[in-house]
């Protein structure tokens, strides 16, 4: 029999110290980690941020609330207190690896965007615009350059 | 009718029946001998009074508006001073977007956080500009008509610009002008006409 490779997937999983995200209720746009699964629609989570209005108290919420992001603090030990919790999470400096995903900077770009003023929606149109234009003359310039050698 | 005459009209008589003599009431004094069936519609009482004019808050003099009806729809321009009931003061300036001074209704009229500085603006000719009658003055002269209905074959004249109006447009726009100036993208912005998008969402937009 010919021999079968077996890797583990590489979906991100629900499991006990992945990173979510809130994106309902009053924890919206907050970070927590995994603490234990409860049952197939719900975990318990814990988010022990230090900035404010960053941290998310202890508690059980449905996954449908959530969305897991690429985060995960290994081997966090299953109902980890919340000094263990605290602990792991700033050893793993999840909050780091989150500001510097790409994921967080749309994240805040678009909520940037979303409280700009009239007048600096038109600043953002007319400075895209001359941007695009230099854009465009250097790659007309290299495209000139390239045909006549 | 003087009031006198009235109240002789309404007195009662004294009248003799055989020996004895008594007062007859006047015929508006007597009860009736009938009664309307229906009671009689009064109108109501009219309990409501006139309220000055409160204008939004943002709507402060300075303030850059977005115009929504009208001739210059779309178009971005200063707020100078509020009129009685509800109307404002704009205008363009001329040069920038070729709105003039005009009244627009604060309805209709969407206001943004950016603003310009009245400073220097000539307070007398904005308070005569503001003054009723100011616009309307030369609007009745100007009315074509019946006479001029039926001479059809006529081209109607061409309408001449108020002088008086242009001196006042640019006596305001001038100090304007130069405040316009000094900030970067303003004089662009002002320039530009306001207008959704697609996946604009206007009520969930900042201005």
């Amino acid at each position: 029999m010919a021999e079968i490779e077996i890797k583990a997937s590489q979906w991100r999983l629900v499991e006990v110290g992945r990173v979510v995200l809130f994106t309902h209720g009053p924890f919206t746009g907050r970070l927590a980690a995994i603490v234990e699964i409860i049952d197939h629609k719900r975990a318990l989570v814990d988010g022990p941020s230090k900035k404010e209005n960053a941290s998310v108290p202890r508690q059980s919420v449905s996954l449908n609330y959530l969305i897991i992001t690429p985060i995960v603090i290994p081997k966090l030990p299953r109902q980890a207190g919340r000094g263990a919790v605290a602990k792991a999470w700033e050893k793993e400096e999840v909050e780091q690896q989150w500001d510097e995903s790409a994921w967080a900077k749309r994240r805040e770009q678009r909520e940037k965007r979303r409280n700009l003023s009239d007048f600096d929606r038109f600043k953002v149109l007319k400075l895209k615009k001359q941007a695009r234009f230099e854009v465009r003359k250097a790659h007309a310039k290299v495209r000139a350059a390239a045909k006549s050698s | 009718m003087s009031a006198k005459q009235e109240a002789s009209k309404t007195e009662h008589k004294t009248k003799k029946f055989g020996k004895t003599e008594r007062k007859i009431p006047h015929h508006t004094q007597k009860a009736k001998k009938f009664y309307p069936t229906e009671d009689e519609a009064k109108p109501r009482k009219v309990r409501k009074s006139i309220h000055a004019a409160r204008p939004r808050k943002t709507l402060q003099p300075g303030s850059i508006l977005i115009l929504l009806a009208g001739r210059f729809r779309g178009k971005r321009v200063v707020l100078l001073k509020h009129l009685p009931q509800g109307v404002l003061l704009v205008t363009g300036p001329f040069k920038v977007n070729g709105v003039p001074l005009r009244r627009v209704n604060a309805r209709y009229v969407i206001a943004t956080s950016a603003k310009v500085e009245l400073k220097g603006i000539d307070e007398k000719v904005v308070e005569k500009v503001g003054e009723e009658g100011y616009f309307t003055r030369d609007k009745a002269e100007n009315k074509k008509g019946e006479d001029q209905f039926f001479r059809q074959g006529e081209m109607p004249k061409k309408k001449k610009m108020n002088s008086d109006r242009a001196n006042d447009q640019k006596a305001v726009d001038k100090a304007l002008l130069t405040t316009i100036k000094k900030e970067p993208h303003l004089m662009d912005y002002l320039g530009s006409t306001f207008s959704l998008r697609k996946g604009d969402r206007p009520h969930e937009m900042k201005w």
